[in-house]
């Protein structure tokens, strides 16, 4: 068996200036070497007959009669009169299947592509926006509808998304915040030494903790565990069609896909971000103990004194605002994805970028709010 | 080697078995491919035909006996050899396989980028005459995957697979999901492909039409082997109930009679 690799690679020679010689393989692995000869040797023929001898050409494919094609097209634009000679006629059936013309597809430039790709980036943050809000109503009418009859909700995947989105984060919420506890305890116990204030670390740790931190990090956790799993999952379903499925037989995918999500999130973002308040204030007792020498007992006292029954309240309202968030954004980027795996991909970084965002930017918004109430 | 060109083998399947866990595929399973033959590849779903061809293409290993493809025993094949092969075929597969990211032409590009040291305006030419050779429009040339037809899926499908001139070409289900006139028309594709290259071209298929006008030879596979070989004549009228079972029925008449009287559909009635 001749190898692909092993045969000569295609050649040109010019042994009279009227004459083309083309010997060797003209195939796709043989011409890579001799495309640019071929173009060399065009440009510098004259208005001329030219003859193109193929009889030492041992084997031609699409590629090697493409190239042929573009040295006979080059010939021809500069007036030379190119004859083919000495061709098998396997080959010059070939040669023929190369002529058509190659198209020339391309759409026009823009005049201004700077201004033309803001002009459409400025176009397509206003539609998603619009589509992002009638997204949201659009669950809401489906969320009134489905509490109007409570017979339509579906409890099976609503557990199982509180199973999912809550308890299997647990862990990962646990750690994170354990350990946030010990970086802002170890941060503010220096400056408290240094006043003699150290039984204050426990009003630090506890009402940032319970205020800001742990709703922030549970929230942050959960859009970029679930939020990207919703996106990925609901975008999956639109690429292979199964969400239209779902429309052709009467089935709401909001109803279907988004509540469950919504309701279960709801619920579990609460208990988590509690779970995530107790492990993170003992990770500032941990700190607190060993680097200030207050002890559990005199931490955990003067806990009940330094944060007001408020200030939880305040953090624990703030978790199903994240919650809905999450989801809304998880599942509208989904419905958003069309194509192929490509845009899930996308439209998944998106609904976790975006999440995310929109988390710490109503987080800001409940600053202010809780300011001006004065909690 | 046997003199006779004719008849050198470029597939040859010897004792195959493959299981997945207690069910089996295939048992103890023969078959061969003739250089420059189409043959089709028939049977009921989950009489292994898709597992066949993956076995070829080496997407899977057997779990017993010999393939050899191209000369080469691809159970036991070093990596180097294993892509020195794989450019020399060329596969389409049932829903296309074309990257979501990448435009047509750069679909049919990327063997020709990744294996060969062309410049980018041949490569170009090379893509776009394919896409001519398998009947698409120009203008499809810079659509993605997403915004073709099923119809034209396929042929876009089929020029990459012929992108580096394969000696031979593996189609899974090349007609299906087609209107009659697109599934003739890659029909008629695949034997035009057929005599210009000389290609090799295994088909699996469902498609009577296409088994009818286009098939050298159809291997049916059943009861874990390929329970026959033959024209579709001689297997329309085979000894074996289960192959006649197969072929019989008002489908195969009417396509019999249109690919012996090419008489139009319509004017049967």
């Amino acid at each position: 068996m001749a190898g692909w690799k092993t045969q000569p690679a295609a050649t040109i020679a010019q042994p009279d200036p009227g004459i083309f010689a083309l010997s060797g393989n003209w195939t796709v692995y043989g011409i890579g070497r001799v495309e640019q000869r071929v173009d060399a040797l065009a440009s510098t023929q004259g208005a001329q007959p030219v003859v193109i001898d193929g009889a030492g050409v041992a084997a031609l494919d699409t590629a090697g009669s493409c190239l042929v094609q573009q040295l006979l097209t080059q010939l021809r634009k500069l007036g030379a009169k190119p004859e083919l000679r000495g061709w098998q006629p396997d080959f010059l059936k070939l040669l023929e299947l190369g002529e058509r013309p190659a198209p020339q597809p391309g759409a026009p430039l823009p005049r201004f592509p700077r201004l033309d790709a803001l002009g459409r980036g400025v176009l397509a943050g206003g539609v998603q926006i619009y589509a992002g809000l009638s997204f949201v109503g659009d669950v809401v009418l489906t969320l009134g509808r489905c509490l109007a009859q409570p017979a339509r909700l579906r409890f099976r995947p609503i557990l199982y998304n509180i199973q999912s989105a809550g308890t299997s984060a647990l862990p990962i919420v646990g750690l994170l915040a354990f350990l946030l506890g010990v970086v802002v305890a170890y941060q503010g116990a220096d400056q408290l030494r240094r006043y003699g204030a150290s039984i204050f670390i426990v009003d630090l740790v506890g009402i940032s903790m319970v205020r800001e931190f742990a709703p922030l990090v549970t929230a942050i956790i959960v859009a970029g565990r679930s939020g990207a799993a919703y996106a990925a999952q609901i975008g999956a379903m639109k690429t292979s069609e199964e969400i239209d499925a779902m429309l052709t037989l009467g089935i709401s995918p909001l109803e279907m896909l988004t509540l469950p999500k919504l309701i279960a999130l709801v619920i579990a973002m609460p208990l988590l971000t509690v779970f995530a308040d107790a492990t993170g204030i003992l990770g500032g007792m941990v700190m607190a103990s060993s680097r200030l020498g207050v002890s559990f007992a005199d931490f955990v006292d003067r806990l009940g004194l330094a944060v007001a029954p408020a200030s939880f309240m305040v953090g624990i309202a703030k978790a199903p605002v994240f919650a809905a968030i999450i989801v809304l954004t998880g599942c509208f980027q989904g419905f958003r994805a069309e194509g192929g795996a490509d845009s899930v991909g996308r439209q998944t970084t998106r609904s976790v970028v975006q999440a995310i965002f929109l988390v710490i930017v109503a987080d800001a918004l409940f600053s202010v709010l809780f300011s001006i109430l004065g909690l | 080697m046997e003199p006779a060109q004719q008849t050198e083998n470029v597939i040859e399947m010897r004792g195959v078995t493959t299981r997945f866990g207690a069910h089996v595929v295939h048992e103890n399973l023969d078959f061969e491919v003739r250089r420059g033959e189409i043959i089709a590849v028939v049977g009921g779903s989950g009489s292994g035909k898709s597992t066949l061809l993956r076995e070829i293409i080496l997407l899977q290993k057997p779990d017993a006996g010999s393939i050899r493809v191209l000369g080469e025993d691809i159970t036991r094949i070093s990596e180097a050899a294993a892509l020195d092969l794989r450019r020399r075929w060329g596969v389409m597969f049932q829903r296309g396989g074309l990257f979501g990211s990448l435009n047509v032409l750069e679909n049919i590009g990327l063997p020709l980028r990744e294996h060969t040291d062309l410049s980018d305006t041949l490569i170009d030419q090379i893509a776009a005459l394919k896409l001519s050779l398998t009947g698409l429009e120009a203008d499809a040339a810079k659509k993605f995957p997403s915004e073709l037809s099923g119809g034209m899926l396929k042929r876009a499908a089929l020029a990459r697979a012929l992108a580096l001139d394969p000696e031979l070409l593996f189609l899974d289900e090349p007609t299906a999901g087609l209107d009659p006139a697109s599934a003739d028309g890659v029909d008629q594709l695949v034997l035009k492909m057929r005599d210009t290259f000389g290609l090799t071209v295994v088909v699996i298929t469902h498609d009577l039409d296409l088994l009818w006008s286009i098939a050298d030879r159809v291997a049916m596979l059943g009861e874990h082997q390929v329970l026959a070989v033959g024209t579709m004549e001689e297997l329309t009228h085979s000894e074996l109930p289960a192959v006649r079972e197969y072929f019989e029925g008002a489908r195969t008449a009417a396509a019999r009679r249109r690919a012996e009287h090419e008489v139009p559909l319509a004017a049967n009635t």
